[in-house]
């Protein structure tokens, strides 16, 4: 339902009543077909919103090209609304889609849950005029950057400045505009995204124009997310991009050239004013603009900058029952702990709402399958000028004049958007009409659309492995933008190569595998234990395997958090509740000796004091947590006055006087991590240092506190607490890597001390402050047993040696391996409640496939032809999936494929020396085919 | 399917149907879409086949394997430009390399009969756990992987050069040695060894070398 609002809420968890108001588009939505013929002949012309007001749009539009659903809707700039003239709309469309008779509708529902992501408003620069923002031209936003930069944006792809719409050549970026500032109208916290979007964005830049020059300008820079350090790295490392830490100003716009100058300081030559020709502000995150409106209608709290009050260990929890939270209303987060986030949502809701689970369902029918295999290939061709993205470079109309003259092909038409519900319905009313037994789609990528396409072919009662995708966009169109030309003779090269493969498809078979219904939880940590207890919650059987011999991990060491929470009593609770709870069942001083299977069927051999084991699950969770690194660096181990922060709180917190009296003591940050060996931030350690060093500030107000660090990374709302401890006296002293901070035991006085001598950035002198203890930040190090539990469950690890999820932004809680999710510090460092987080997260994405009664296994799989194999075995070495083995036949020993471990990747086939193993849908044949027509 | 599903037969198709190069895209070593790390064997397949085509008289910068990921046009770009600027250097296959059109059919169908034995090869004795690009290239290049090739590949391939060749017709050494570009010396003795395996004869009457039947 969009362009609804809701008007009120009553009731209360598991039953709400919702009052909506769907406001008019002015569209009849079930005929419009998004062909954007209204949209041409529009005469109001107003800024566009979606692209940041750069470009134009009509009264009548669609809000963006992949909008969904994708139809035109009517805003209030429209004359006939304000002066009832005009109707030119009405009269081009020739579907009557139009509706000027719309008014306001009411509508009520009853609901039991509710999840809020109202998602984030972007800082508004105007509001602190020093930005010049709508006052010099080439002064933008980061975000009217990203759509200068996308190729659906105001100039499709081109990045050209607002003054004379030329390509700017020298650009800065200005980081934390409106966060990290204690001033009117900004906000004091970090916006979380900023540091990576502006790399991001430079990384694009300099794609686009090798030649452009890019600058920095920026304060700590917070690359403290999964695979971050190592992007950071890469926009650092290329060629005309400078990082420059500094605090800026705007100066002038040079008149004429419309140039902007910046003044910053330099630890070298003082004060500098450098001319740029384009400054984009990397602007941060404010809450949702009405957020007071949202939270008296919703009835839930919001904490002191706005965002939603959130239980201090479960971001997911509002301070209303039945009402959850997903995304950056928590404050602002990434998208990975949005994605998990929402996944979680789901996962509490279904908690609630378990009973009723499955009550509206229904279950999908297709149409018999029509065997073809008597009849001649007859194809039909689908071009898709995707909106302009392909149209636009591409002459689609002579793409399918040509399609009409290949061999096989019985029919083509061009679409606006094959992917829209519309087209679509046309492909299968189509095929069906037109008798099509195989139909190829040139449009983008397979690795989006395939399914919706196959879909779309199975409705027609077509077998899905018919379809064929010719990708005439990224390998095409946003490729060879300049030559239109060329770029539509090789869209034709393309569907023929398509075509021919399509000639030779066959029809395969899915397997239908009935899903076990319990779960099996490795890790009796936070994440663990918070996982086990949603799933179980759902209704199913889960089994909590944990290697020592009580549960708790990682979060038994924690004392206490910035935030206040006390984790043993969160501890305390989870264990209760996971040993109460009849449908968990506990293994401690467990270990798994064997996991074989595969999605919905997994059997694993565990032995533990209750003896050995073989449990039988549908699904498994890895959340094995961490392990923290024994540093060999700074005396830690030849001096006991060197602690880590781990060893420190545990002393703050039983109240050792060493440290409670302690006149003086430094950490040093990154100890062990953020160097070539380690390439990677482990994201809890800024955090911890500053929750440490206020506890200690609050146990003595007279203890000298340094802190040594390189880029302190309290990201997101914890930058309040870093500011604290600055304001409480606590001294940061920034280091870098070349030039690590010395430290040495000496004697002073009569005082045994720890003398640690650092340069100093701002004054280029040595430093030396004699501490009486010095506490290190450890790195945080993939668990030793991440490797173990990653061959046996047969799921990859990223460069760093955590688990790899299946997408680092879109899967964060998946494995490529289906039927295994990870979750909590074993897929990176994270903090106490972004392990609960996550770990509801993989509890939602485990009910997606333990709510399920049968799962899908594809039909691309290998498969070996007995009369051809010679036995040699050459297949099964490479076949990490173990998805290949010997078998006695009446033939003899032969290889054989479980299609259901078999992820198609192939790999197997070029090992074979007979060609007897071959993957379905990517035969040689069919290879072949392609290359042929290629070459044709 | 991944890039190691990539055949040395569909590469040595677009060569005989007319390509003058042919890359290769795959996914980043040690970042595998799925867990058979099959860009390495993608890796393997593509250096051995780079040093096949040096022995039949090939340039082996026809062939490129390039690394690179869903997100990175830039690069894509970069390696594609790259390779057609170096291939447009090279000229034709064949032609550029000085070899007829016959002569380079009959050295592709050499090199497609002996895939089987290449894939025995390639398991038995090339087979590796190296981690990264450079480790892999050192040994492609080191004197042992030259002494196994010469050893185990040389011979075949241009043996099957020459068994080709005759089937068409009989050809005196100098022929033989024209049409493949080999040295007369190196086919006398491929005749020589392939004379005792029963699989050519020297024909007195007319002066040339035959297949045996």
């Amino acid at each position: 339902m969009t362009n609804t609002v809701v008007d009120s809420v009553e009731g209360e968890a598991g039953n709400f009543t919702v009052e909506l108001t769907k406001k008019p588009k002015y569209i009849l939505e079930d005929r419009c077909t998004g062909c954007t013929t209204c949209v041409e002949n529009c005469p109001v012309t107003y800024p566009d919103v979606f692209n940041q007001k750069i470009s134009t749009n009509k009264a009548i539009h669609i809000y963006f090209p992949q909008a969904i659903p994708l139809v035109a809707y009517i805003d209030e700039s429209c004359i006939y609304l304000k002066e009832k003239k005009c109707r030119i709309c009405s009269a081009v469309c020739k579907n009557d889609a139009i509706d000027f008779n719309q008014r306001p509708r009411k509508k009520q529902i009853n609901i039991g849950a509710i999840i809020l992501s109202p998602g984030i408003e972007p800082f508004d620069p105007r509001v602190r005029a020093e930005y010049r923002y709508g006052e010099y031209a080439n002064v933008i936003t980061s975000l009217d950057y990203e759509r200068l930069l996308s190729s659906t944006g105001p100039f499709q792809g081109e990045v050209l400045r607002p003054s004379d719409n030329k390509h700017p050549k020298n650009i800065a970026w200005i980081q934390c505009v409106g966060s990290r500032q204690i001033l009117e109208g900004a906000n004091t916290y970090c916006s979380a995204v900023c540091c990576t979007y502006t790399q991001k964005q430079v990384i694009l830049t300099k794609d686009h124009s090798p030649e452009s020059e890019c600058t920095i300008f920026h304060n700590d820079i917070r690359a403290y997310g999964k695979d971050f350090e190592r992007y950071y790295d890469k926009a650092e490392s290329l060629p005309g991009v400078r990082f420059i830490r500094s605090y800026v100003t705007i100066g002038k716009e040079i008149p004429g050239s419309k140039n902007i100058t910046i003044r910053y300081a330099t630890n070298d030559d003082g004060v500098k004013e450098e001319e740029f020709d384009m400054v984009v502000l990397s602007i941060g995150l404010n809450p949702p603009k009405d957020f007071k409106g949202i939270a008296a209608k919703f009835g839930i709290e919001l904490e002191s900058h706005g965002f939603c009050k959130t239980d201090p260990v479960n971001p997911i929890e509002t301070t209303r029952a039945g009402v959850f939270i997903s995304g950056a209303f928590q404050g602002p987060v990434d998208i990975p702990e949005s994605v998990f986030g929402a996944s979680g949502a789901g996962a509490r809701v279904g908690e609630l709402l378990r009973k009723r689970r499955g009550g509206l369902s229904k279950a999908r029918v297709y149409p018999t399958e029509r065997d073809v295999s008597e009849e001649t290939p007859k194809i039909g061709v689908f071009v898709c000028h995707c909106g302009a993205n392909i149209g636009r470079i591409v002459n689609v109309p002579s793409v399918v004049d040509y399609a009409l003259s290949l061999p096989n092909v019985v029919y083509a038409q061009e679409q606006l958007f094959s992917c829209a519900t519309n087209s679509a319905q046309q492909i299968t009313d189509l095929a069906k009409e037109k008798g099509l037994n195989r139909v190829v789609v040139a449009a983008c990528s397979p690795r989006t659309l395939e399914p919706l396409f196959r879909d779309t072919v199975r409705e027609a009662g077509i077998n899905q492995y018919f379809f064929e995708m010719a990708n005439i966009r990224e390998h095409c169109s946003w490729v060879h933008s300049k030559e239109k030309e060329k770029a539509t003779e090789k869209a034709k090269d393309i569907v023929r190569m398509s075509v021919a493969r399509a000639c030779l498809l066959e029809p395969l078979r899915e397997y239908d595998l009935p899903v076990n219904k319990a779960a099996l939880v490795v890790g009796g940590g936070i994440a663990g234990m918070t996982c086990a207890l949603s799933i179980a919650n759902q209704g199913h059987e889960v089994y909590l395997i944990e290697k020592t011999s009580e549960l708790g991990g990682m979060a038994k060491k924690v004392r206490y958090t910035l935030e206040g929470v006390d984790p043993a009593a969160v501890v305390q609770d989870l264990v209760s509740k996971v040993h109460k709870h009849p449908a968990v069942h506990v293994y401690t001083d467990a270990a798994i000796t064997d996991a074989t299977g595969y999605v919905g069927n997994f059997q694993t051999t565990i032995k533990s004091k209750r003896g050995p084991a073989l449990i039988k699950h549908g699904a498994a969770v890895m959340a094995i947590g961490a392990d923290l690194y024994t540093p060999t660096e700074y005396l830690y181990g030849q001096d006991d006055k060197v602690l880590t922060q781990v060893e420190l709180e545990q002393k703050i917190a039983d109240g050792e006087k060493s440290v409670t009296s302690c006149r003086s003591l430094a950490m040093i940050q990154c100890v062990g991590c953020r160097q070539a060996d380690r390439n990677y931030c482990s994201r809890i350690c800024c955090g911890h240092a500053i929750k440490n060093a206020l506890k200690l500030r609050e146990i003595n107000p007279e203890t000298d506190i340094h802190i040594y660090f390189r880029d302190m990374r309290t990201y997101g709302l914890k930058e309040d607490f870093y500011r604290e401890a600055s304001e409480k006296d606590i001294k940061f002293i920034r280091y870098e890597p070349s030039q690590k901070p010395l430290v040495e035991a000496v004697v002073e006085e009569g005082r045994p001390v720890l003398r640690v001598s650092a340069p100093d950035p701002v004054l280029g002198q040595m430093l030396a402050i004699d501490a009486d203890l010095l506490v290190l930040s450890a790195a945080v190090l993939p668990s030793a047993a991440t490797a173990e539990m990653a061959s046996l469950f047969k799921v990859p690890l990223s460069p760093d040696g955590f688990f790899k999820e299946a997408h680092v932004k879109l899967k964060p809680v998946d494995f490529g391996t289906d039927g295994v999710y990870l979750c909590g510090a074993a897929h990176y460092p994270k903090f106490m409640k972004e392990s609960v987080s996550q770990a509801l997260g993989a509890a939602g994405r485990v009910l997606t496939l333990l709510s399920r009664d049968t799962v899908v296994a594809s039909g691309s799989v290998c498969e070996v032809d007995k009369n051809m194999c010679v036995s040699c075995g050459a297949c099964i070495t490479v076949c990490n999936y173990g998805a290949i083995e010997f078998e006695n036949t009446p033939l003899g020993r032969k290889a054989v494929v479980n299609p259901v471990l078999c992820k198609g990747d192939g790999v197997c086939n070029t090992k074979c020396p007979t060609n007897a193993i071959q993957l379905k849908h990517f035969t040689d044949e069919e290879l072949l085919s392609a290359i042929d027509a290629a070459m044709e | 399917m991944c890039s190691g599903r990539v055949d040395p037969s569909f590469v040595l198709r677009a060569f005989s149907k007319g390509a003058d190069g042919v890359f290769i895209g795959a996914c980043h070593l040690n970042e595998c879409n799925y867990i058979t790390n099959g860009n390495f064997q993608a890796l393997s397949m593509v250096s051995i086949f780079r040093k096949i085509m040096q022995y039949v008289g090939l340039n082996p910068e026809r062939l490129k394997l390039g690394f690179v990921s869903g997100s990175e046009a830039g690069l894509y770009t970069e390696h594609v430009s790259s390779f057609v600027e170096k291939i447009k250097e090279l000229g034709p296959i064949g032609k550029g390399e000085g070899i007829s059109q016959d002569g380079l059919d009959l050295k592709l169908r050499a090199i497609t009969s002996l895939i089987p034995y290449i894939r025995l090869v390639e398991r038995e004795r090339l087979r590796i756990t190296l981690k990264t690009e450079a480790e892999i290239e050192r040994f492609f290049a080191s004197d042992e992987v030259n002494g196994l090739f010469d050893e185990l590949l040389a011979g075949k391939l241009a043996i099957g050069q020459i068994m080709l060749l005759l089937r068409q017709g009989p050809r005196s050494t100098a022929e033989i040695s024209e049409a493949l570009g080999l040295s007369p010396s190196e086919v006398s003795r491929r005749l020589n060894t392939s004379s005792k395996h029963g699989l050519v004869r020297y024909d007195v009457n007319c002066k040339r070398y035959v297949a045996a039947p």
